[in-house]
């Protein structure tokens, strides 16, 4: 049981059911600025394309080279912008209640993307980066999480990450999807500086073109579980197997509503019909894995696939 | 009069034609147009029997796949893929 700061059920419902969390502008404005301006040049960003600006970036001392495997507490110094960025309450919070909180450090990256007026310079062709899940096939049911961070607003123009949400527990092979221009309910990130996006590392997405003058920058860290991600949430509010579960199908109008079992059905537009069904079976496997209990359900669906008297 | 292929790759909601895009993609072989991942949030059309309608050309579907024992709950690609096609003549630049 968890009483200390960290997400609430509700939170938690939705990263299963969605794939994702947001947490806008959580950053203070001060940080953001001294994180970007480690980043940038010290006469202003200059480059014309993306190799001369990473030759740069690879170097910065602000970012620094750690082995993967590596017990996030020991990932960075304690005057890192960094480790005061993962080390905020909410964030801290946040991946507590997801990985645990001592959570192994995968890998990080610095994505820039050029405004659209240098990006010229260097192809006319410049396009948005297909949907993909990132790294390869994974069949577990632990989970690790990306952390996006963007130091600074991002608008429209400026092409912020595209993803799907509810795409999280489909097992495909990173850039197969690429086909997949467009879903039904596909959103972009477009947020006050400060943001820290939360997905689950299977989450569809990709970047967008960025079409502003302005260059935009986002940090992102894997983090995987170094313990069972079982309760680890506030999760005082946590019920299971309630005493009588709701009706399905012939319902009662005036019944009130269960936040947390709608958040788990809630369907996205772009599921199939069928497949809808199935993705809420996985997302119930997931929440069972989650709250320790192998008899969870919610309308059924696990419990009528498993009334086997063969 | 040279011809050059546009294809559309509708998703439905079911292997039914007649039921709704939930999501798509364009290849414009003329050059006119450049469509790219996330550049619409609206579908073309409402469902497969409308793209037909508006001259499109069936040219494949996604069979129906048996679900492998012991599997059968993994979800991965969309399963209801329509390939269609229109041809549109083109003068070739001298």
């Amino acid at each position: 049981m968890n009483r200390g700061l960290g997400l609430t059920t509700l939170q938690m419902a939705a990263f299963v059911a969605r794939g994702f969390l947001v947490f806008e502008g959580v950053v203070p404005e001060a940080l953001n600025a001294r994180f970007l301006g480690q980043l940038r040049a010290p006469g202003g960003d200059s480059e014309d394309n993306l190799g001369e600006a990473y030759n740069r970036l690879l170097h910065n001392p602000s970012i620094p080279k750690i082995s993967p495997g590596t017990r996030l507490p020991d990932c960075f110094q304690p005057d890192d912008c960094l480790h005061e960025i993962l080390d905020l309450a909410v964030v801290k919070g946040a991946i507590k209640s997801l990985v645990g909180s001592a959570p192994v450090f995968d890998h990080h990256f610095l994505h820039l993307t050029l405004g659209a007026s240098r990006e010229a310079l260097r192809t006319a062709k410049a396009a948005s980066q297909h949907n993909h899940q990132d790294s390869t096939i994974d069949p577990r049911q632990a989970f690790d999480i990306q952390m996006f961070y963007f130091p600074q607003a991002v608008t429209v123009e400026m092409g912020g990450t595209r993803y799907i949400p509810g795409s999280h527990l489909r097992r495909v092979s990173e850039a197969a999807i690429a086909r997949y221009q467009n879903l039904l309910g596909q959103q972009q990130v477009v947020c006050p500086a400060g943001s820290i996006y939360v997905f689950h590392m299977g989450l569809w997405h990709g970047a967008g073109l960025n079409q502003s003058s302005e260059d935009r920058y986002l940090y992102k860290i894997r983090l995987g579980p170094n313990e069972p991600q079982v309760r680890l949430w506030n999760d005082v509010d946590l019920v299971t197997q309630p005493n009588a579960p709701r009706p399905i199908f012939w319902t009662d109008p005036s019944q009130q509503d269960d936040p947390i079992a709608s958040q788990l059905m809630a369907l996205e537009p772009w599921f199939e019909a069928d497949t809808g069904r199935l993705e809420l079976i996985n997302r119930l496997k997931l929440w069972r894995y989650l709250t320790g209990d192998a008899k969870a359900d919610i309308d059924y669906w696990l419990t009528r696939v498993e009334n086997e008297w063969g | 009069m040279a011809a050059r292929q546009k294809v559309l790759v509708l998703y439905l909601a079911t292997s039914a034609l007649d039921t709704p895009v939930i999501g798509w993609a364009r290849y414009d072989g003329t050059g006119e147009s450049r469509p790219m991942t996330g550049d619409a949030d609206v579908p073309p059309y409402k469902t497969g029997v409308d793209a037909l309608r508006d001259g499109w050309r069936l040219i494949q579907a996604s069979p129906l796949v048996s679900h492998v024992s012991g599997e059968e709950f993994r979800t991965d690609y969309l399963k209801y893929e329509f390939f269609f096609e229109q041809w549109q003549s083109f003068e070739p630049s001298p």
